[in-house]
């Protein structure tokens, strides 16, 4: 063994002991990285069920001896009269046939790779013989799934609320974060603490009174305006996050920008805003995949108002409507995670970035 | 990499500030006067909106509590003192069962949750993984699936007959398709294990927290021990685990805060029926019950307060225990 490692080896030179840990750390690799294949392929094991599942028809997802992979029990057309293929055993080996007369004990069939050779007949009852089943995929199921749910009206729904509550939460969060990282002031620190310790308080500890004054007192109930105008005074997360990466900009830019007289407006607009780009897109894209999922707002301040309903409480209610469609239910589940997921495979890096700043900053 | 929370005060500063403090906005030069300004006009919109969305409705949440209040006939509201809390805590059995659920739920998911998270970073962080960052975007794309999807396709994965979950199992020589199968969603002994599963779709956040911290830890500790003769599992838990127990907090915090406030996954799946067996009436789904289903505002605003209170002790008590076990490198705690 050692020989011939040592022969398929450039470097002759390299010792017994370094061509040893050489194969021990490619036996390794080999090892590690196999094992989280499979890992990996149990994780995303459901969504390969869901997209399969997607694709099937309603007969097929009801039938729990059903293939796994989207397919249909195949048909043979014979004379314009169409016929069941079935599986025949015959003598040891198993026989592709149509059926053409079904009987209890005696049935007749046609051999669809020689039709010429006319009816056979078969003994036995033909309810045991398994369908043969050919590989079929409804795509169908995507428009039917769009078209029943009316996707366009809860997609324009979902998007108006993400981009509206992106920009008031990136303005006003950007300016607190600035307020924050550059200025001195009374009572900051605690201030900031206040800031921070909003993040572990329940929502619900002001859900009830705010949805008092919205909906008796405005007179907002069914609109998104209660959804939205939080959005506009800034978020503790993004404040946060924004705050970090001011701090890390040096300060000599702004010190000059000021003396050639530019206000701290114009010094945050012009010189901190296009350096942070980085922390802007990771808020942006939090908010967005935030937006995307919100559910809870929008199922007691929409109530009553179903065309207003978001993705996330449109796809809900149409569960419970077509619970007996499972296959419709997956495709629109699998629409709406297309646009996260594109945009998340497109701005990885930002979005990782930001999660990790977040998270071990602290 | 660790930046501190708070802006340390220089020690000229502190002694300034000992003593009168409070006079300290009076005597700003004009320059510091100006930069106190502008500094409260740019976290204005937070100091508003603060004010509006969290402290306002805070007290008038209390406020609420002490008053039967019914949103549907406003003028009948009368002020009732602690009957509401008194009927919370002593009269509604609802209200404990509901806890008891919600942190049964929380005993058994955290820990798989957190475990999860914590293997995958070690695994991701493997110098003998190949295709590292590959992994790293896979592993976290489930992360992205909407919720609503990820449960509508767990249910299904999960069906007894139909879902992929129990096929598998029945590949590995168990009947679990049978008729003493394993009827995940039916069943009050399994639910629990079935929702975790759909919470594993959501680690991704706590996964790259702990992968960034793994990341940090300074090779050097590693070769150290290693020329000690500590095996793979020593390093683990004499060196890793301690040095990302800051991070373990976090999410420990994060995820507690969050599974007190589980309700979507019960209210897609049983749309607040509690099935099977009453086992889904979660917190967050009897208080939505009480406060927007039958609309009884000062009920649901007692509710809402209680879960405050027990967040904010739980929080206190991770607060105050964390220090014997979460480790710090290098900073002393102030």
């Amino acid at each position: 063994m050692a020989t011939i490692a040592r022969n398929t080896l450039p470097n002759a030179s390299l010792s017994e002991h370094d061509i040893a840990r050489r194969r021990r750390n490619l036996l390794r690799q080999a090892a590690v990285t196999m094992f989280a294949l499979i890992i990996l392929g149990v994780y995303l094991m459901p969504l390969a069920f869901g997209i399969t599942t997607s694709l099937k028809t309603k007969a097929q997802v009801s039938n729990p001896q059903a293939p796994i992979l989207p397919s249909e029990p195949q048909q043979f057309i014979h004379e314009g009269e169409s016929y069941d293929v079935l599986q025949v055993p015959v003598d040891g080996t198993t026989h592709e046939w149509a059926i053409v007369q079904k009987g209890r004990r005696l049935s007749t069939f046609i051999d669809i790779n020689n039709p010429e050779a006319g009816l056979i007949e078969w003994e036995g009852n033909w309810r045991g013989l398994e369908p043969v089943n050919e590989l079929s995929i409804q795509w169908s199921n995507y428009p039917d799934a769009w078209n029943t749910i009316d996707y366009m009206r809860l997609i324009f729904n979902t998007m108006r609320y993400a981009v509206i509550t992106m920009f008031g939460t990136l303005v006003a969060s950007s300016l607190v974060a600035y307020g924050f990282a550059r200025f001195r002031f009374p009572f900051k620190n605690v201030l900031f603490i206040i800031l921070m310790s909003t993040i572990i308080l329940p929502p619900q500890v002001t859900l009830v009174p705010s949805y008092a004054f919205f909906v008796k007192v405005l007179g907002w109930g069914g609109t998104w305006n209660p959804l939205i105008a939080p959005h506009m005074f800034g978020n503790a997360y993004n404040i946060f996050l924004l705050r970090q990466y001011f701090l890390t900009i040096p300060r000599e830019m702004e010190d000059a920008a000021q003396i050639d007289g530019a206000g701290p407006i114009r010094t945050f607009i012009s010189i901190i805003l296009p350096q942070s780009k980085p922390a802007l897109t990771a808020v942006a894209l939090f908010h967005f995949f935030f937006a995307w999922n919100d559910f809870f707002g929008p199922l007691i301040y929409l109530a009553g108002n179903r065309a207003a309903n978001p993705i996330t409480v449109g796809l809900t209610e149409f569960n419970g409507l077509y619970e007996a469609d499972n296959q419709l239910v997956l495709a629109a589940a699998v629409i709406s995670m297309i646009v996260p997921l594109t945009i998340f495979f497109m701005a990885q890096r930002a979005f990782i970035q930001g999660i990790v700043i977040t998270g071990v900053d602290k | 990499m660790s930046t501190k929370l708070i802006d340390a005060p220089s020690p000229a500063r502190v002694k300034q500030a000992r003593g009168r403090r409070l006079f300290w906005a009076l005597r700003m030069t004009p320059a510091q006067r100006r930069e106190a300004r502008w500094g409260l006009l740019f976290i204005s919109p937070w100091l508003v909106g603060f004010f509006l969305f969290y402290f306002a409705p805070m007290v008038a949440s209390f406020i609420f509590s002490l008053h039967d209040f019914i949103l549907s006939a406003p003028d009948e509201a009368e002020f009732v003192g602690l009957e509401n809390w008194e009927r919370m805590l002593l009269n509604d059995p609802d209200t404990w069962k509901s806890l008891k659920i919600t942190f049964i739920f929380a005993l058994i998911s955290l820990p798989i949750g957190m475990f999860s998270a914590f293997s995958l970073a070690v695994l991701l962080n493997s110098r003998f993984l190949m295709g590292r960052n590959l992994f790293r975007t896979l592993f976290y794309a489930p992360t992205m699936v909407p919720l609503i999807a990820s449960i509508l396709i767990w249910s299904s994965v999960l069906n007894p007959q139909s879902g992929w979950v129990n096929r598998l199992i029945d590949v590995f020589g168990f009947e679990a398709r049978g008729a003493n199968g394993l009827r995940w969603m039916d069943d009050p002994g399994l639910i629990y294990i079935a929702y975790s599963f759909i919470a594993l779709w959501g680690i991704g956040n706590a996964m790259l927290i702990n992968l960034a911290s793994l990341q940090g830890v300074p090779s050097e500790l590693y070769e150290a021990s290693e020329i000690d003769g500590a095996g793979w599992t020593r390093r683990l838990l004499s060196i890793t685990v301690p040095l990302v127990t800051p991070v373990i907090f976090y999410n420990l915090i994060i995820s507690l805060i969050g599974l007190m406030q589980y309700f979507i996954v019960p209210w897609v799946l049983t749309n607040g029926t509690g099935y099977p067996e009453g086992s889904t009436q979660f917190y967050m789904i009897y208080f939505y019950k009480q406060a927007f289903t039958f609309q009884n505002m000062g009920y649901g605003a007692a509710l809402a307060w209680l879960m405050f209170i027990i967040a904010l002790i739980i929080t206190i008590f991770l607060f105050a225990t964390g220090r014997y076990w979460v480790y710090y490198s290098g900073e002393k705690e102030s």
